[in-house]
């Protein structure tokens, strides 16, 4: 088991020709992740990377009965192209196009709501991982090993961080879930908690987010509730001055319940495992699996 | 990205907003010839002088005068241009005022009763959908009536379908209109709402929205802020972009397709990804120094971003040693070292010790790289490496 993503995915690639989509597509093919073609509207019936190109994704979804996609389209056709996903079919959607506007992640979002089979991760993610067996974004494959832990966070890097921390005390990784670091994302932390709570394969999960919004503090009150396995947390930009968009366009600290110390404390209080440092996240895990 | 008063004003006649008269002025002649003509043709007894800055709470600072007469006039413009403005919202540094706006006095007594409300419109991030959030108490700091009158703050949320006739009638009734003012507040609510959407806002907000005493309505401030991300499609938009506002180090760095933001601490850093950058600076909380600065070099490090960033982060005196954290994923390790080599001979000189960790793709050989340099740098592995070296530097 798994969530999202595994090794019977078969995945396409939207904006599979340009350069983004042709670097990470190979990166995917090489750890094993079974990409079964990809799409390009006008370059259709071409092969590229030994692959067949589609001009839709409704046609690719035919042809190839891709069920998840993974979008690499510049991020002024990126919303164009999660609909389209979502009205071929496609069931897991992972939107890696960062620089989305925010007026057309609202109609998105919205539009969504008519396809509840279809869950997207994303826009401005990492991707998903499940290790050694898919891996569906732009994450270094080789510092994840397979295992019990789950992941979810907002950025890309840091999760980066977190899973190497992982990796090298011996803890591998069920699946990883770069949510993304938009103001509107398909996944929110408390749902990518959700699966990973449900799936038997993880025993414990490692939630990293940000300054801006409520989903950690969301995620922490349903855990409180609900928890069954042990969570670790870390929420970046503890020094991070008001009002200032921190990178992420979503990483902006609005009022007083949306700074790094205010979710830190709720998260302490719902029971997770709060680490300050983020050098300790690893450690605690561990800790927390005895 | 945020827009002057005046041009948010501009942007919301466009859509049938009814605003004040205005001009923008740069000197008191300006100015002065600004208000003839206003009073000329709006029959306004006075004008108002708003100093024209990137920062709410003017009026406080003593950048909004109101002028019953020319001598006014030329006395407060020549006050207030030129002027270094210290708002709540500008920091103890304050900001210099370039311009002013030079309006038409809509405060005159009347037959009905002068009131102030309070509308803005922006994202509820839980919901993904745009909500209207106004309040009958304008003219305040509505972070005020939310922690003191919560009972008096309404909001309306939107269907990503569009703005309904309804809930501008909703907001009106809320706001206790009756008659003209009514019918002129729904016209209102829903030519805010029409301009919201077309220029891909991210914020606006009005406050105060007037009813003068002949129930007309009027914008009489406007904040507006544009969703950079959607700048691509209004690239007039993008024309209206006031670097003056703006710290000249971000400016720069942005012009190198650096992330950058300055902070008041003494350690420099240098990130790779904006969580991996926000992580380091509360390390080097951490490790008992301040952060100086975020800054994500993003996907591309190379030499070229990472001399851009040391210049950057140099300018600022108060930096006492930097920390780069580069977690390689598709960026190589041994690029970005190679990076900080080169970058180090280019520059020449760089007065304080550096810290560099790098991580994943390729580490091992950056390390390798930055150990053979014969630079003084310090190399780190692990994060907890780069916090002990770091406590060591600031003490």
């Amino acid at each position: 088991m798994s969530v999202l993503v595994n090794k019977n995915s078969r995945v396409i690639v939207q904006g599979f020709t340009g350069g983004e989509g042709t670097f990470h597509a190979t990166q995917m093919i090489e750890y094993g992740t079974n990409v079964v073609g990809g799409v390009t509207p006008g370059k259709g019936g071409q092969t590229h990377l030994n692959l067949p190109v589609f001009n839709t994704v409704d046609e690719a979804v035919k042809a190839t009965k891709a069920d998840v996609s993974v979008i690499f389209v510049p991020p002024a056709y990126a919303a164009d192209g999660i609909m389209e996903a979502a009205t071929a079919g496609i069931k897991v959607i992972v939107c890696i196009s960062e620089g989305i506007p925010t007026s057309d992640m609202v109609k998105v979002k919205h539009f969504l709501d008519d396809y509840p089979n279809t869950r997207l991760v994303g826009p401005n993610c990492p991707g998903v991982i499940t290790p050694e067996e898919a891996k569906v974004g732009i994450m270094p494959g080789f510092i994840h090993k397979k295992g019990n832990v789950g992941v979810v966070s907002r950025s890309g890097t840091l999760t980066y961080e977190a899973v190497d921390q992982l990796t090298k005390l011996g803890l591998g990784q069920s699946t990883c879930i770069g949510i993304g670091g938009d103001p509107i994302i398909g996944t929110t932390t408390l749902e990518a908690v959700k699966l990973l709570m449900a799936d038997p394969e993880t025993k414990g999960i490692v939630m990293i987010g940000e300054i801006g919004g409520s989903m950690e503090t969301d995620a922490a009150r349903w855990i409180m509730e609900n928890e069954t396995k042990p969570v670790v947390g870390f929420i970046a930009g503890q020094t991070a001055p008001k009002g200032r968009r921190m990178g992420h366009a979503g990483a902006i600290i609005g009022g007083a319940d949306d700074t790094a110390a205010a979710k830190m404390k709720i998260m302490r209080e719902c029971g997770i495992h709060v680490v300050e440092s983020p050098a300790d996240i690893g450690k605690t895990m561990r800790d927390a699996l005895k | 990205m945020n827009l002057h008063e005046h041009q948010s004003k501009e942007i919301l006649k466009k859509s049938g907003v009814p605003v004040p008269t205005g001009i923008v002025a740069y000197t008191p002649e300006e100015a002065v010839k600004a208000a003839r003509l206003i009073m000329a043709t709006t029959g306004a007894d006075s004008v108002a002088i708003k100093a024209q800055i990137h920062a709410g709470g003017r009026g406080k600072g003593g950048g909004v005068k109101i002028a019953h007469n020319i001598e006014e006039v030329e006395m407060h413009s020549k006050n207030i241009i030129g002027m270094t403005l210290v708002t709540p919202q500008t920091g103890p540094n304050g900001k210099l005022v370039r311009k002013v706006l030079v309006q038409q006095g809509v405060y005159y007594p009347g037959p009905s009763e002068i009131k102030e409300f309070y509308i803005s419109i922006l994202l509820n991030r839980a919901t993904g959908r745009n909500i209207i959030v106004y309040s009958p108490q304008g003219g305040m700091d509505i972070e005020a009536v939310a922690a003191e009158t919560p009972h008096l703050l309404f909001k309306e949320e939107i269907n990503p379908i569009g703005i309904q006739a309804y809930q501008a009638r909703k907001v009106a009734t809320n706001l206790g209109l009756t008659g003209k003012a009514y019918s002129q507040m729904v016209k209102f609510v829903m030519s805010i709402y029409d301009a919201y959407i077309k220029n891909d806002l991210s914020l606006l907000e009005v406050n105060p929205v007037l009813k003068t005493s002949e129930d007309d309505i009027f914008a009489v401030d406007a904040k507006c802020a544009v969703d950079e991300n959607a700048l691509f499609r209004h690239p007039e938009l993008a024309e209206l972009r006031d670097i003056n506002e703006e710290d000249p180090a971000e400016v720069e760095a942005g012009e190198n397709n650096l992330n950058f933001v300055k902070l008041d601490g003494n350690v420099g850093c240098m990130v790779n990804g904006a969580g991996l950058a926000m992580a380091t600076m509360d390390i080097i909380k951490l490790s008992g120094g301040d952060p100086a600065n975020f800054l994500d070099v993003g996907g591309g490090a190379n030499a070229k971003t990472v001399a851009a960033g040391f210049r950057i982060i140099l300018k600022d005196p108060n930096v006492k040693a930097i920390l780069i954290n580069i977690f390689g994923g598709i960026v190589r390790c041994d690029r970005v070292a190679q990076g900080v080599v080169d970058a180090y001979k280019e520059i020449g000189n760089i007065p304080v010790p550096v810290i560099v960790r790098l991580q994943g793709t390729n580490a091992l050989e950056g390390k390798q790289i930055i150990d053979d340099s014969g630079l003084k740098v310090y190399s780190a592995i692990t994060l907890q490496e780069a916090a002990g070296l770091v406590k060591q530097m600031v003490n």
